[in-house]
C-alpha cells in the first residue's frame, strides 16, 4: 500500500500533470506579483482568469486562430489591468474592494457575454486546443521525454514567463521603477518618474499575464469553457505570491510545488478513493494555500507600500 | 548673467490655509541662500513647488533664465535643481547603486547599465567628501550615510542647485559638521544651495544670505554678515514668545523603574533595546537624548506597555508590572503621548469631541446602562478639556484631522493629563509645531512636573531636552547611558555620546 | 484635472453617491439589455412587473431579501472596521450545517425555544467560522481576504461531503440533500401560501439592533475607533484585538443567521445550492447600504428586486440571467467611485 503511494512519484504521467497543473498558477502568480511589487493588491485576479479564459476560447471558437486566441486574452487581462489601476491606483479607491468587485464584474459579465454569443448549449461546445508538441530527441528520450517534453507551445510559454518577468523585473530600469513604485513612491516621484504610470503599467502587464493563465485551462489544459471553472485557482495564486516572498524565482518553486502537491493528491485519491471521501482530496489545495500564508505571514519582505495609494501634491 | 535660480510671486493655499503668498528670491552661483522659518511657516512647500511636487496657484520659478514647467520634478531635475527631502525618498531594500540609478535612465531601455553609473558614484563620493558603499543596502544605513546618499543622487544628476530641507534633523553635531564640509566644497565648485531650517545657530554658521519666512509670507532678507541673532529670531516668530523655564523642583519617590530591561530584535533596523536601567522619580523630567533608531521608540512602547520586555522588570509606584498593555499601564497612571500624533494619536476622520474622550471607554462617568455612551457628558467633559487646553476649532462636532498640528497635539496632552497621570511618557511633543504651540507644549510638561508627575521626555531636539530636563540620558544602538543632571552638560560629550562614544564595543 | 480633499462632508453626501451609484448601475444595465437585442425600457418594464407585478412576486422578493439582509450586514460589520471579510458564503453554509445538525431530530423543544435556538447555534456556528481568520490576521498578520475566500471553498466541499454520505436524507431519492428540519424547528410565514418567512422580520431587527449598538454603545464607539484608525485606537487604551474579535464573531455570526433563515424558513431542509453566492452579494449590499445597517435593509430589498425581476426579465424578453449578477458586480465598483467622490472633489484646472 505505501508502496504504490511512492510509485506515483516515479511515474512520468505525474510529473507531466505536475508541469501541466503549475502552469495557470504561474502565470497567475507572476501576474499577481507584478502588480504587488507595484504596491498594487490585485484581488480582481480570479475574475480576470474567469474572462480571460472566456475570451481566449471564445475568439478560437469563432475562428480565430489559436495564437490571436492567446492575444486575445491577454489584450482583455489588459483592459480590466486597466480598469482596476483606474480605480486603485488614479482615484486611490480600496484594493481589497475594488479586487473583489473587479472579479464579480469580469467573471459575471464573462458569463453575461458567453450566454449571449452561445445562448443553446446542452453539451458544451469544444474547440482544437493547443496540441502537444515533438521536439525532436528531447520528446522520445524514456521517461524525461514523457514528463518534459511532450506539452503543448502553451506550457512551455508558460514557463518562459519566468525569465520574461524575472528580466523585466531585475534588468530594466520600468522594472527598477516598479519596485520602486511599491516600496517608496516618493523616490519616484523625486526623481521625476510618474507614480501612478508606472503602477498602473505594473497592473496591465500583471493582469494580461494573469488573463493568459485563465486562457490556458480553456485552450490547453481543457477544450471547453465552464462556469466556475476557475474555481479558485486565482485566490491560490494571491496566496502563492505571499509564500514566494514576492520573488519571481520563489513562484515558479511554489507553483511547482504546490501542482506537484494537486497532481499528487489526483492520484492518492485513486488510490485511497474507497478509505476518504474525494471532498478532502479537492480541500488539499484550498487548505494548503492557508497553510502557505500563515507559514509566510512572518516574511517582512512585503512591498511597504502595498495597499497604499499615492496622490501627488497632497500634503504628507 | 542671470540668476540660478529666480522665483517670483509665488502663491499656494491647501483649502482655507495660505501656505505661501506672493514669494519672491533668487539664489546666484556659489552660494548658500537659507530660508529661515518656524515649522508651519511653508518653507517646505515652496520648496515642493520649485521642485514641481506642488502646483503653485500663481507665480514662475526660473532656472537660469528659463521658466520651468511647473509641477514636474523631471523638468526641474533636468534644469539641474536637486532636492534632498526631509523624509528621505530612498527605497529601503534596494542598494544604493540601484537607489541611484533610479530615473537616470529611459524606462523603455531593455537593460539597465551600471558599469558607468558606479564609476560616476565613486568619484563625485571622492570629490566632495561623501563616503559610500554603492553595493550597501539602504535599510542597513545610518540616517547619516543615507543623508550622503540623498546628496550623491543630486549631484549624480549634474545637479547645479541643491535644496536641503531641514538637513540636520536627526544628525549628531559631529555630522551637520561633516555635512556643513560637504556643502562648503560644493558651494567652492560653484553650486548654489538652498538649506531649510528652523535652527538659527546652524544658519548663521553655514549660510551667505537670510530669508525668514513667516505664516506663509516672506518678512525679512539679510546677509548673514549682517545679520543680528536677537533680530532674526524675533522676525521668525513674530511677536515675542518665550518658551516656559524650568525651576528648580522637589523630587519624590520613584514612580517608575525599569531594571535590567531587554527587547526583541525587530524586523525593522532599529535597535531593540539591551539592559536599560531607569528610575524616574516624581517631579523629575527626564530628557531621553540619541539619534532617531537607536532604540528610544522601544523605551517608550515599554514605558507605556505598548511592548513587551523578553526579560527584565518594570516597576510602577513600588508595584511590577505583570501585564503589558496600554490598557493596564493607563490604569497604573501612564499616559503615553506618540511621536506620530496623526496616525497613533487621533482617529481622524472622528470628532474632535469623539478624540477629545477616546481614552475614556472605562469611564463610569460617561458610560451609561447597558454600557451605552452618555453622548451629553461626553460633549461637555470635551468642551472642558479643549477650553482649559486652548485648543480652537469651528465646531466640535468637525472631524479632528482638520485641527491644526498644534492644535491636535493640545488636544492629545488634554485628553491625557485630565486623567492626572502619575507617569508621561513623551515622544518628540513638540516636532513640527509652531513657536507658540511648543511654548504651550513645555509649560504642560513643567506644570505636570511641578505636580508631582514623573515625565519621560524623549526628543531629537537637543534645545528641548536640555531646557526641560532635570536629568539625562543618551541611547546609543539599543543601550542606555548612565543618567546625568543637566547642569553638568556640555554639548559637544552629548553629541560624541549619541555617536556612540563610551558605550560598551557591540 | 485633480482631486482635492473635501474639507467637510455634508451628512447626506454619501447618500446622494450612493443613489448615483445606483442610477448609473441602471444605466449600465440598459446598455447592456440593447447590447443583447433587446428594448431596455421593455426589459425595466420586465423587471419591475416581475418583482412587483402581484402578491407573489412581491413575496418573493421579500423572501430573496432576506438572506441579503444577513449577509449584507455581515459584510457591512466587518468592512466598517475594517476588515474584509470576504467568507460570508462560508459562514452561510456554516450556520445551515448547525441548525442542520441540531433541527433534524437531535434535540426537540417546542416551538418557541427551538427556533431561538436554532438562531443562536447557527449565529455561534457563523462566528465561529470567521474566528480563526480574525486571529490570524490579528496576531500573524495572514491577509483575511485570501483566508476567508479560501475557506469558503473548504466549507462548501464539507457540505458536499455530508449530503453525499453521513447526512444525507435516505428519502430524498439520491438528492444530495439534509434531512428535513422538525416541524418546531420551522420558521413560520408571514404571508399565508408564500415562501416570505419570519426570517425577514428577523433580519430587519437584527438590522435595527445592530445600528443601535453601533451608534450608542461604547462597543460601537470603540468598534468606529479601531476600523478608522487601528493604532490611535490602542494607543487611547481600546481594546483592539478584543474589539476586532467582537466584530468578526458578529459579522460571522449575521451570515450564519442567513444560512439558518434560508435552511429553517425557505427550503426546510440543506442542500447544496441553498445559496446561490448570497454571501459575494452580500459585499454589494453592503456597499450600496454605505456599511450602514439601515442601509444595508433597503439595499437588499434593491438587489432582490434586481434577482427576482432579471429572472423574469430574461424569461420575457431572452436576456441571459447574469445580467443580474452583472449589476450586482457593477453596484460594487460604482459605489467606489461615489465614495470617492464623497471624499475629494474634483478640481477642473491646473
Amino acid at each position: 500500500m505505501i508502496f504504490d503511494f511512492l510509485e506515483v512519484l516515479v511515474n512520468a504521467g505525474f510529473w507531466a500533470a505536475t508541469i501541466r497543473i503549475a502552469c495557470p498558477l504561474l502565470l497567475a502568480t507572476l501576474g499577481e506579483l507584478m502588480c504587488e511589487r507595484a504596491g498594487v493588491l490585485n484581488l480582481g485576479i480570479e475574475g480576470i482568469m474567469s474572462i480571460g479564459a472566456m475570451v481566449g476560447w471564445t475568439a478560437v471558437y469563432m475562428g480565430a486562430d489559436l495564437s490571436t486566441g492567446v492575444m486575445a486574452a491577454a489584450l482583455i487581462g489588459a483592459a480590466f489591468g486597466l480598469v482596476h489601476a483606474g480605480f486603485t491606483v488614479y482615484l486611490g479607491a480600496s484594493q481589497h474592494v475594488t479586487g473583489i468587485g473587479i472579479t464579480l464584474f469580469a467573471s459575471s459579465i464573462g458569463y453575461f457575454a458567453f450566454r449571449l454569443l452561445l445562448p443553446s448549449s446542452t453539451t458544451p461546445p469544444k474547440i482544437t486546443a493547443f496540441q502537444p508538441i515533438d521536439i525532436p530527441v528531447l520528446s522520445d528520450l524514456p521517461f524525461l521525454g514523457e514528463a518534459f517534453f511532450q506539452h503543448t507551445a502553451f506550457t512551455y510559454l508558460a514557463f518562459l514567463a519566468v525569465p520574461f518577468v524575472l528580466w523585466l523585473m531585475n534588468r530594466t530600469p520600468f522594472g527598477l521603477a516598479v519596485k520602486v513604485a511599491g516600496e517608496n513612491p516618493m523616490a519616484l516621484e523625486a526623481q521625476g518618474i510618474d507614480v501612478l504610470g508606472v503602477r498602473t503599467l505594473a497592473v496591465i502587464i500583471g493582469s494580461a499575464l494573469m488573463a493568459l493563465g485563465g486562457a490556458y485551462l480553456t485552450m490547453s489544459a481543457f477544450d471547453a469553457f465552464y462556469f466556475g471553472m476557475v474555481n479558485g485557482r486565482g485566490w491560490i495564486a494571491v496566496a502563492l505570491v505571499i509564500f514566494a516572498s514576492w520573488r519571481p524565482s520563489k513562484a515558479l518553486l511554489g507553483a511547482l510545488l504546490f501542482a506537484g502537491l494537486d497532481a499528487y493528491q489526483v492520484r492518492a485519491q485513486q488510490l485511497a478513493g474507497a478509505i476518504v471521501p474525494y471532498q478532502f482530496f479537492l480541500m488539499m489545495p484550498y487548505l494548503l494555500s492557508i497553510v502557505a500564508m500563515v507559514v509566510a505571514a512572518k516574511s517582512t519582505r512585503y512591498p511597504k507600500a502595498l495597499l497604499t495609494p499615492f496622490r501627488r501634491g497632497e500634503r504628507h | 548673467m542671470s540668476p540660478l535660480l529666480e522665483v517670483s510671486n509665488i502663491r499656494k493655499s491647501f483649502g482655507s490655509l495660505h501656505a505661501n503668498r506672493d514669494i519672491s528670491f533668487t539664489v546666484n552661483a556659489g552660494e548658500v541662500l537659507a530660508i529661515l522659518g518656524e515649522n508651519g511657516a511653508g518653507k517646505t512647500t515652496l520648496m515642493n513647488i520649485i521642485f514641481g511636487h506642488y502646483l503653485a496657484d500663481e507665480g514662475t520659478v526660473q532656472c537660469a533664465g528659463r521658466e520651468l514647467r511647473r509641477g514636474d520634478p523631471r523638468a526641474a531635475i533636468d534644469a539641474g535643481i536637486g532636492m534632498v527631502h526631509q523624509h528621505f525618498t530612498l527605497a529601503e531594500n534596494l542598494t544604493v547603486l540601484e537607489n541611484t540609478l533610479i530615473g537616470t535612465q529611459s524606462l523603455w531601455r531593455p537593460m539597465l547599465s551600471t558599469g558607468d553609473a558606479r564609476r560616476k558614484l565613486f568619484t563625485l563620493a571622492d570629490q566632495f567628501g561623501l563616503e559610500i558603499n554603492p553595493d550597501g543596502y539602504v535599510n542597513q544605513m545610518s540616517v547619516g550615510e543615507k543623508q550622503r546618499l540623498e546628496i550623491l543622487k543630486t549631484l549624480f544628476n549634474d545637479c547645479r542647485l541643491l535644496i536641503l530641507d531641514e538637513p540636520t534633523a536627526s544628525l549628531t553635531p559631529q555630522e551637520s559638521n561633516g555635512l556643513f564640509k560637504s556643502i562648503r566644497k560644493m558651494v567652492s565648485s560653484g553650486l548654489g544651495v538652498i538649506i531649510i531650517s528652523h535652527k538659527l545657530n546652524e544658519i548663521i554658521k553655514i549660510s551667505d544670505r537670510i530669508i525668514v519666512l513667516r505664516a506663509g509670507e516672506t518678512v525679512g532678507s539679510v546677509r548673514t554678515a549682517d545679520a543680528n541673532k536677537r533680530q532674526l529670531g524675533e522676525m521668525i516668530v513674530g511677536q515675542k514668545i518665550s518658551r516656559p523655564v524650568r525651576r528648580s523642583s522637589r523630587m519624590f519617590a520613584p514612580k517608575i523603574e525599569l531594571e535590567n530591561i531587554c527587547t526583541r530584535k525587530s524586523k525593522s533596523q532599529v535597535a531593540n533595546l539591551k539592559n536599560i536601567d531607569l528610575t524616574v522619580r516624581g517631579g523629575e523630567i527626564m530628557g531621553v537624548v540619541g539619534v532617531a533608531g537607536n532604540g528610544q521608540q522601544s523605551l517608550a512602547e515599554v514605558l507605556s506597555g505598548h511592548g513587551r520586555p523578553t526579560s527584565g522588570k518594570v516597576i510602577i509606584k513600588g508595584v511590577k508590572a505583570l501585564e503589558y498593555t496600554p490598557m493596564s499601564f493607563m490604569e497604573a497612571g501612564v499616559a503615553y503621548i506618540p511621536e506620530d500624533r496623526n496616525n497613533d494619536g487621533i482617529v481622524g476622520d472622528m470628532s474632535v469631541w469623539e478624540n477629545a474622550v477616546l481614552t475614556e471607554t472605562g469611564n463610569a462617568d460617561l458610560v451609561g446602562r447597558m454600557a451605552m455612551v452618555r453622548t451629553s457628558r461626553c460633549r461637555s467633559t470635551a468642551e472642558k478639556i479643549c477650553s482649559a487646553n486652548d485648543v480652537r476649532f469651528q465646531s466640535i462636532n468637525q472631524p479632528a484631522r482638520l485641527l491644526s498640528g498644534g492644535n491636535i497635539q493640545k488636544l492629545l496632552i488634554g485628553r491625557w493629563f485630565a486623567r492626572a497621570p502619575e507617569i508621561i511618557v513623551a515622544c518628540q511633543p513638540s516636532r513640527g509645531l509652531d513657536e507658540g504651540a511648543i511654548s504651550g507644549v513645555h509649560r504642560s510638561l513643567l506644570a505636570a512636573r511641578s505636580g508631582g508627575a514623573a515625565v519621560v521626555l524623549i526628543s531629537e531636539d537637543l534645545d528641548e531636552i536640555l531646557a526641560l530636563s532635570d536629568n539625562i540620558i543618551v541611547m546609543y544602538d539599543g543601550y542606555g547611558s548612565a543618567a546625568f543632571e543637566n547642569r553638568n552638560v556640555d554639548i559637544a560629550t552629548l553629541g560624541m555620546m549619541m555617536a556612540g562614544d563610551g558605550f560598551h564595543a557591540v | 484635472m485633480r482631486f482635492e480633499v473635501r474639507e467637510t462632508i455634508p451628512q447626506w453626501l454619501p447618500w446622494l453617491a450612493v443613489a448615483g451609484a445606483g442610477i448609473g448601475t441602471m444605466c449600465f444595465a440598459a446598455i447592456l439589455i440593447a447590447t443583447a437585442g433587446a428594448s431596455p425600457l421593455a426589459g425595466f418594464k420586465e423587471l419591475f412587473i416581475g418583482a412587483f407585478g402581484s402578491r407573489n412576486a412581491i413575496t418573493e422578493t421579500g423572501a430573496t431579501a432576506t438572506p441579503l439582509i444577513f449577509t449584507g450586514l455581515a459584510a457591512a460589520i466587518a468592512f466598517r472596521a475594517k476588515f474584509w471579510n470576504i467568507g460570508a458564503e462560508g459562514q452561510l453554509y456554516a450556520g445551515a450545517l448547525a441548525v442542520t445538525y441540531f433541527g433534524t431530530g437531535l434535540i426537540e423543544l417546542p416551538s418557541f425555544l427551538m427556533i431561538p435556538f436554532l438562531l443562536i447555534v447557527a449565529c455561534v456556528a457563523g462566528g465561529l467560522t470567521l474566528l480563526p481568520m480574525v486571529l490570524l490576521r490579528q496576531f500573524m498578520r495572514v491577509d483575511e481576504v485570501v483566508t476567508t475566500l479560501l475557506t469558503n471553498f473548504v466549507i462548501i466541499l464539507l457540505v458536499s461531503y455530508l449530503l453525499d454520505g453521513p447526512w444525507k436524507d435516505p428519502y430524498s431519492l439520491g438528492w444530495p440533500q439534509g434531512a428535513a428540519i422538525i416541524d418546531a424547528g420551522v420558521l413560520p410565514q408571514l404571508v399565508p401560501r408564500s415562501r416570505l418567512h419570519l426570517g425577514f422580520a428577523i433580519a430587519v431587527i437584527s438590522a435595527i439592533i445592530i445600528w443601535l449598538v453601533q451608534s450608542r454603545t461604547v462597543f460601537g464607539f470603540s468598534g468606529k475607533a479601531v476600523g478608522l484608525n487601528q493604532s490611535a485606537a490602542r494607543h487611547a487604551g481600546i481594546p483592539v484585538t478584543k474589539t476586532i474579535i467582537c466584530i468578526g464573531l458578529l459579522s460571522g455570526g449575521m451570515a450564519g443567521l442567513a444560512g439558518a433563515s434560508e435552511t429553517i424558513g425557505l427550503k426546510g431542509y440543506l442542500t447544496l445550492d441553498l445559496s446561490p453566492g448570497f454571501g459575494y452579494t452580500g459585499i454589494a449590499v453592503a456597499m450600496l447600504g454605505n456599511l450602514h445597517p439601515i442601509g444595508v435593509i433597503f439595499a437588499a430589498i434593491f438587489i432582490a428586486i434586481i434577482y427576482v425581476g432579471a429572472d423574469a426579465m430574461s424569461r420575457a424578453i431572452d436576456v441571459p440571467t447574469y445580467l443580474a449578477d452583472v449589476i450586482v458586480a457593477t453596484t460594487v465598483l460604482a459605489v467606489l467611485i461615489g465614495l470617492v467622490l464623497v471624499r475629494y472633489r474634483v478640481v477642473m484646472r491646473g
